[in-house]
């Protein structure tokens, strides 16, 4: 069961990896803003898989942090991020 | 095996971003790949078992932080095209590797100099935990044996929040911080700013609540509470105080007047300045988190809601 | 009886873990920004959601296994709330590009858009 859940938590670490990959890359801000969501829930996924495996309880009130504060991220980001280069201003 | 990967991968991840945003132009892109450095961060203080620290990674450095660097950069945008032509000549890219290599090496030998097993004095602060009532060692930590360090941290804060209040122009001197924002009241950003923030103030005084005992405490709690605040100031909904009403000041202050009080009170009675009472250790803690915590929100709250840009209404 | 439960638990959580592969081979193929945003929040989410699922029987005390559905559904909520929104960013993005007359809804539906700041961020003298 342990070695099974560090696996999870391994793999969707990757898949966060190969997704961040993606999401930097992609061209325009609104792509880029999508890392802040990835991270959330492949984050939180890991957390609580690695949680579980070293039976660490704590983890929890972690990943409850991070929820609230990546989305609080997301909508930093959106509110924030200049949405084309040659536009200085919002709107 | 599969536990090695898994501990080197955050590691690897976070080496990464670290790299992309040093090395990429855009001003946003570099915020977001810090960002998630950040929130990987989270993840890399929990394989190390520093959970309270992990918390304040995920509050300070995924959230608060990442507005302050989004903020900026938006408005550093219209000089980004300039700072992008200026190129500089070979010499100077030659001396900075020089410098970064310099730094690296003397990091390195540091690092691998360190004694091992490391000398440490965890024994002796855990002997002394059951006497002050707390369970959590870093609360024990922060809060009895260098509580000192704790009370000039809060009054360090204070004096950023004075810092960017001076950046405020003559004619709008105690106005209300950062511009107004305004959000459809229908719209989806309104929803979530009202839904969100109710969660997220009960998470935050949980989390300040158990720091007694387990990982947590009043600064987490805190930016939790100040990053739903500054939300709902985001939205539209709720706007920043102007910063010379009278109750804004009272109660920045009141947090670490406590903690002062309670230093000086322990210095007539214990001998010591913050020095705590036999059998009065875990109330006097509890007088001040209590204190400081909604010092503390507030003063980041206010830190992050930028310098006045508007007069005060009359 | 704990085998079951065990066994319960392998499932979902590698069930979860193939929505997180779907959800990061959908991140990788498809070709616009409100398709891949689109597969980013739903994908992700539900296998959050299986992951929590399945790890339900494995923590202790009533109060873990709360809070593990309390993160689920803040994870759910703010994905959807901030894939709208970047969603409208995006829209925004790629009709400034390229301007061109969408179907009457996407024209009525840009006027009144959810969040514009009214000041400008560097424009105070």
């Amino acid at each position: 069961m342990t070695d099974f859940l560090f696996a999870a938590a391994g793999f969707v670490l990757a898949m966060v990896a190969v997704g961040l990959v993606r999401v930097l890359r992609g061209p325009g801000d609104a792509d880029r803003m999508m890392a802040a969501q990835l991270l959330g829930s492949g984050g939180i996924a890991a957390l609580l898989l690695g949680g579980a495996a070293t039976g660490n309880g704590s983890v929890v009130d972690v990943s409850l942090t991070l929820a609230l504060l990546a989305a609080f991220a997301s909508i930093a980001f959106v509110k924030f991020a200049p949405f084309s280069a040659d536009d200085s201003s919002e709107s | 095996m599969i536990v090695d990967a898994v501990y080197a991968a955050p590691a690897l991840l976070i080496l990464s971003l670290g790299i992309y945003s040093t090395i990429v132009r855009d001003t946003f892109s570099a915020t977001v790949g810090f960002i998630a450095y950040g929130l990987l961060l989270t993840v890399a203080w929990v394989q190390l078992h520093g959970v309270d620290v992990a918390l304040t990674e995920a509050a300070i450095g995924g959230g608060l932080t990442g507005l302050l660097l989004v903020r900026a950069s938006a408005r550093l945008r219209p000089t980004e095209a300039l700072a992008r032509a200026e190129a500089p000549g070979g010499a100077m890219r030659l001396l900075a590797g020089l410098m970064a290599g310099g730094v690296f090496v003397v990091l390195a030998i540091a690092v691998l100099s360190l004694p091992d097993p490391a000398p440490t004095l965890a024994p002796q602060a855990a002997e002394h935990m059951a006497s002050l009532g707390v369970g959590n060692p870093i609360t024990a930590v922060l809060l009895a044996y260098r509580a000192m360090d704790t009370m000039l941290e809060a009054i360090v804060l204070l004096l950023a929040l004075i810092g960017v209040w001076s950046l405020a122009p003559d004619r709008v001197w105690g106005g209300r911080p950062g511009p107004r924002y305004n959000a459809d009241p229908e719209g989806i950003l309104a929803f979530i700013a009202r839904v969100l923030p109710p969660v997220g103030i009960i998470v935050g005084i949980y989390i300040f609540w158990i720091g007694a005992d387990h990982p947590g405490g009043k600064f987490q709690g805190a930016t939790i509470v100040a990053a739903m605040w500054l939300l709902t100031m985001m939205a539209g909904l709720a706007d920043a105080p102007p910063i010379n009403r009278r109750w804004v000041r009272i109660l920045l202050v009141a947090g670490p007047a406590v903690f002062v009080a309670v230093g000086v009170a322990g210095a007539l009675t214990a001998g010591a300045f913050l020095g705590y009472p036999e059998g009065w250790a875990k109330p006097l803690i509890l007088v001040i988190e209590f204190a400081l915590m909604p010092s503390l929100a507030l003063t980041l709250g206010l830190i992050m809601a930028g310098t006045p840009e508007r007069p005060a209404a009359p | 009886m704990s085998s079951l439960v065990d066994v319960f638990t392998y499932i979902t959580i590698a069930t979860g873990a193939f929505f997180f592969l779907a959800g990061t081979v959908g991140l990788l193929r498809f070709p616009d920004t409100l398709t891949r945003l689109h597969a980013l929040t739903k994908a992700d989410n539900l296998g959050l959601g299986l992951i929590v699922l399945g790890l339900l029987p494995q923590v202790d005390g009533v109060m873990n296994g709360l809070k593990l559905i309390a993160i689920w559904l803040l994870v759910l909520l703010s994905g959807a709330d901030a894939g709208q929104l970047i969603a409208r960013a995006a829209r925004r993005t790629m009709r400034r590009a390229a301007p061109h007359r969408e179907g009457p809804a996407g024209a009525a539906g840009s006027r009144s858009s959810a969040m514009e700041p009214t000041a400008k961020a560097g424009g105070q003298p």
